[in-house]
């Protein structure tokens, strides 16, 4: 049974799975990064403190992140459907994958600049900066490996809802094992798929870390 | 002449859940262009809260801030801005960027007031230089001492060309040797660039060093001020005493005796007064104390003496020493 054809899906599931994983963290940050830049500014001890715009995001990123991937993948099927095109296969898991990394992104994001030291800002804008360049060249600069560190644990996440999704027909490892593994007792398949996984997150680990030892300054 | 900061009836009030903390209250003080001026009080007295309202990191609930005639309040957000460039400020803890180089720290004023790179880099060596640290410019902020740490911050406060420089307790984390060396650096400038500095401590030996000026916080309210020079020499106000007493421990266990502190300055340290005096009333007295501090380069003598029981003799005494020109208070109400 490990006869080329196999083999293919196998790898081709590996293409699939990184593509998902890859192209929706990266959605999400697009959309994650400049939410959670806000939820810091504009929390109580934030540099633009606004309490209803804090509360608002606050709200929507914890209802989002309370509902679990797998109903919140059927939730938004007719929007995947009106922005993809259709409703399975891996492109169109990418919105809802993308969906459930923002809200998570943007908390990442917002612990990640919260641990920038108060003095530091204080100290630029003691120099005059303005609130965008004490984000930019301060608050997002400063807190680099941390949020290094935590993109990668939100693309091992990822990974892992991409995984899910193979249960309604996403494609990718997860699909496979799902469709081999539980469907056909094809055990051994199985096994693979999630040897894959495990080794995909670990290399992604891997780089995160090494990355955010490169950029980081603070040692002596 | 125009101070280059006015201080106008200044309050400020942090509104918390269900109380209201007064911070400051009431505060007037005017600071002339060139002094080194010294704020000391104790933690939580307010010192921190009122250099921040110098500068609008923190708005005052009430009373006004002058800068060179202008009235902070009046000012846009981006006129603030501009306002602060002038102003300078250094911290307790550095609060240097501690991703970026020292030089990329120093060149960090001068890149958000749009200055070239190359020009950047250049200004930032030759304000290394005067702060001593050119060989650390590649170095990051974790490699350096705290002492340097306080160098690169001040050459990176330089860089913006300042009017006025706020030292939020900038020695309050160092070590003896490296305050004073801090501190002399602190004079340098003051002297060579004419920038006026503002020095919030809890420590009077900081002020004694490099200070002009005194003014001294009380849980939010100016106990006194004047020149360094007056505060020492005859401290009015309780919280005044108390700092410039710190010193007398000893004196404390005399409790109830009737003691008085004298100063001496430059010309009356010829004079063998007390032995003069002893003489001539042929009374003994009880030295308990003396030290001799510097204050602000001029060496000032401090003694405390314990009179004799009988009152008449000691109002005599008191007099004598005053005609002899030197600083005589009672310390009646110190209690240690």
């Amino acid at each position: 049974m490990w006869d080329k054809a196999v083999i293919m899906m196998i790898i081709e599931g590996i293409g699939e799975t990184l593509y998902m994983t890859l192209i929706s963290t990266l959605l999400g940050y697009v959309f994650g990064l400049p939410l959670g830049v806000l939820l810091t500014v504009t929390d109580k001890d934030g540099i633009r403190p606004n309490a209803a715009v804090y509360k608002v995001l606050d709200t929507i990123s914890n209802i989002f992140r309370s509902i679990p991937f797998l109903i919140l993948l059927i939730l938004i099927q007719p929007m995947t459907r009106a922005i993809v095109g259709r409703s399975y296969g891996s492109t169109a898991m990418i919105v809802p994958l993308t969906v459930a990394a923002i809200p998570y992104i943007a908390r990442m994001v917002e612990s990640s600049l919260k641990e920038v030291d108060h003095g530091v800002i204080e100290a630029a804008q003691s120099m005059g900066a303005s609130n965008m360049e004490i984000v930019l060249k301060v608050l997002i600069t400063e807190a680099r490996t941390s949020l290094i560190v935590n993109a990668t644990i939100v693309t091992g996440t990822i990974l892992g809802y991409s995984a899910m999704a193979g249960t309604v027909g996403a494609g990718g490892l997860g699909d496979i094992a799902i469709r081999y593994g539980y469907y056909r007792y094809q055990a051994d398949i199985m096994v693979v798929t999630v040897v894959i996984l495990v080794l995909l997150v670990q290399i992604m680990q891997g780089i995160g870390m090494m990355l955010s030892r490169r950029f980081d300054r603070r040692r002596a | 002449m125009e101070p280059i900061i006015k201080i106008e009836h200044l309050s400020k009030e942090f509104k918390l859940k269900d109380t209201t903390v007064t911070a400051l209250n009431d505060v007037c003080l005017d600071i002339n262009g060139g002094d080194i001026y010294g704020i000391i009080g104790m933690s939580g007295a307010g010192k921190s809260t009122l250099v921040r309202c110098l500068n609008f990191l923190e708005r005052p609930t009430g009373g006004k801030v002058y800068i060179d005639g202008r009235d902070l309040s009046e000012l846009s957000e981006r006129e603030l801005r501009e306002e602060r460039k002038s102003i300078g400020m250094i911290f307790q803890h550095f609060n240097l960027l501690m991703q970026r180089n020292v030089i990329d720290n120093v060149c960090f004023p001068m890149e958000i007031a749009g200055m070239k790179k190359a020009e950047a880099r250049r200004k930032a060596m030759e304000y290394l230089q005067i702060v001593g640290l050119e060989e650390k410019a590649k170095a990051y902020p974790a490699q350096l001492s705290g002492g340097q740490k306080q160098r690169v911050a001040i050459a990176r406060v330089l860089a913006s060309d300042p009017k006025i420089l706020l030292c939020d307790e900038a020695t309050s984390a160092l070590d003896p040797q490296t305050t004073k060396s801090i501190l002399q650096l602190l004079k340098e400038i003051n002297q060579q660039y004419g920038i006026t500095i503002v020095v919030i401590t809890h420590e009077m030996a900081v002020v004694q060093e490099i200070c002009s000026h005194v003014a001294i916080i009380d849980h939010g309210s100016l106990a006194e001020h004047g020149t360094v020079e007056q505060i020492f020499q005859a401290p009015k106000s309780r919280e005044a005493k108390r700092l410039i007493y710190q010193g007398y421990e000893k004196v404390t266990e005399m409790k109830g005796r009737r003691c008085v502190r004298i100063v001496f300055s430059e010309n009356s340290s010829f004079e063998p007064v007390i032995a003069n005096m002893v003489l001539a009333f042929k009374l003994p007295v009880n030295i308990l104390y003396a030290n001799t501090r510097n204050l602000d380069g001029v060496a000032k003598g401090e003694m405390i003496l314990q009179l004799p029981e009988d009152r008449a003799a000691g109002d005599k005494m008191i007099a004598h020493l005053k005609a002899a020109r030197l600083s005589v208070e009672e310390l009646i109400d110190y209690v240690g």
